[in-house]
């Protein structure tokens, strides 16, 4: 019984601690991949000390799991809906703040994407064509609404396979099992995948505009870094590289 | 009725599925299994350790994998284009063929111990009655080792019903083809269709206890006989 006494304070000192440090947990939408990675490591060069983890997936997935008490402390969304949702049920500290539009793209591994249109899919070598699952993945949706107005889905469907999230549907292009892929314009100018093949922008007026949104969750409510790093997402040198990776950004002119 | 058309088509796919892979399993495994119990060569080892990887592999791995040798640069897709089938992926013998490999170790272990518990006596009783390998094998060792067939065969089944990590990476989600009961459901959560999640997820599970339920309801009496 006299170790009850020290065993005691040291569990209650574990469990005082992480209240101290600062730590945030963001979950984000797959399509953010490169951009945010980009944005992190430059975050955190300038907050040495900040403890800061991404995780990525699909923003389905993370709606659920926010609800169900997950500890991610920002949520960005590929499709402003979900976090939407989450606020009307109370799961948010902050407004549903628009981030970014994302664009997609035909992008090809083996053939040269630059130069086809929506009309290029119909082409008989081409034989799969893949696309983010539509009944749950924002890029699907949009995909599946793309191919909808140019009257091609009809004859395209059985050519489709489906990928998880977005990043899935890119390896199913980038592995060469699939010719072509919709895929979102953010994933398609990183190097790995602009150095395998060229893609080709769909324009956005055959789909619904892809608005992307975040929120801070309830549980980081008084996490100073959340809100710094949320802050961070609408300076300058993040909103460059959101540029860079094609997101068109609140408040500027979408398109081109 | 409680189940869609979409789930209905799910589980019988994934029954088509699960008993074809059971088949195959059954002709390739047991070879394997015999090899393995009564083989002494170097190869044993090697050869044992390869067809439990997937006991120990993360699904990931064996679907990044399979994606990679059943493409149209890997091997098997190299293969399969000189044939002029075509690449594997996102079709159904694709399935079948990763489940076979996913599914190995629960076929052949247990015809292994099977194969074991027999031990030489009957063999060699059976060979001073001028019986052949062959013979000895199909009147002898089938017969004696019925117990451990029958539970190579419902564990084979059951892991391949199971099966989802592999079937979500090389699977392309094709209804009717390539989307199983696993995928279906996680499908349904994903898209926040917790009813529809729910009533398939049951299925699966009542599916799941029955199968271990006649596992382990049907093993003392093997032994008393």
């Amino acid at each position: 019984m006299k170790y009850l006494k020290p065993l005691l304070f040291v569990f209650f000192m574990l469990l005082a601690m992480p209240a101290h440090a600062e730590k945030i947990t963001v979950a984000a939408a797959a399509d953010l991949k490169f951009a945010m990675d980009e944005i992190v490591t430059a975050f955190k060069k300038n907050n040495p000390t900040e403890e800061l983890d991404v995780i990525y997936g699909s923003s389905g997935k993370f709606q659920t799991q926010i609800q169900r008490g997950a500890p991610y402390d920002l949520y960005f969304s590929a499709d402003i809906d979900f976090p939407r949702a989450l606020a009307k049920n109370g799961f948010a500290a902050s407004e549903v703040k628009p981030y970014a539009f994302g664009r997609i793209v035909l992008w090809s591994a083996s053939l040269d994407a630059t130069k086809m249109s929506m009309a290029s899919l119909t082409d008989p070598k081409i034989t799969r064509i893949a696309i983010a699952n539509p009944k749950h993945a924002p890029y699907g949706k949009r995909a599946e609404e793309a191919l909808r107005a140019s009257g091609l889905w009809e004859k395209l469907e059985p050519k489709l396979v489906y990928g998880e999230n977005i990043a899935h549907t890119a390896q199913f292009v980038q592995t060469g099992n699939a010719q072509v892929g919709i895929i979102a314009l953010s994933l398609a100018v990183n190097n790995e995948l602009a150095n395998r093949g060229g893609y080709w922008l769909i324009p956005d007026n055959l789909h619904k505009p892809l608005e992307q949104g975040y929120i801070i969750t309830k549980r980081a409510e008084s996490n100073a870094l959340a809100k710094r790093f949320a802050d961070y997402m609408g300076s300058k040198p993040a909103r460059a590289v959101m540029t860079k990776y094609g997101f068109v950004l609140p408040g500027e002119v979408a398109g081109k | 009725m409680l189940l869609s058309d979409s789930d209905l088509e799910a589980i019988w796919l994934t029954v088509k599925l699960a008993s074809i892979v059971t088949a195959i399993l059954l002709l390739v495994g047991t070879p394997i299994a015999w090899w393995l119990v009564r083989s002494r060569s170097w190869w044993k080892g090697p050869i044992g350790a390869v067809v439990a990887l997937p006991l120990v592999l993360p699904p990931s791995v064996l679907g990044f994998y399979l994606l990679l040798v059943m493409g149209p640069d890997g091997p098997v897709g190299h293969l399969t284009r000189v044939l002029g089938v075509g690449p594997l992926p996102f079709t159904f013998w694709g399935l079948v063929l990763a489940s076979v490999f996913y599914s190995l170790p629960f076929m052949v272990q247990p015809l292994q111990n099977a194969f074991e518990a027999i031990g030489d006596r009957p063999l060699e009783v059976a060979a001073t009655l001028r019986a052949s390998p062959l013979d000895a094998f199909f009147s002898v060792v089938l017969p004696l080792a019925r117990p451990g067939f029958l539970t190579a065969g419902i564990m084979t089944f059951a892991h391949t019903v199971g099966e989802f990590g592999v079937v979500l990476m090389i699977g392309g989600n094709l209804p009717g083809i390539t989307r199983v009961v696993s995928v279906q459901i996680y499908d349904h959560v994903e898209a926040l269709e917790y009813a529809q999640a729910h009533r398939l997820a049951a299925v699966m599970l009542i599916f799941a206890f029955l199968v271990l339920l006649a596992l382990y309801a049907w093993r003392p009496n093997a032994k008393k006989a």
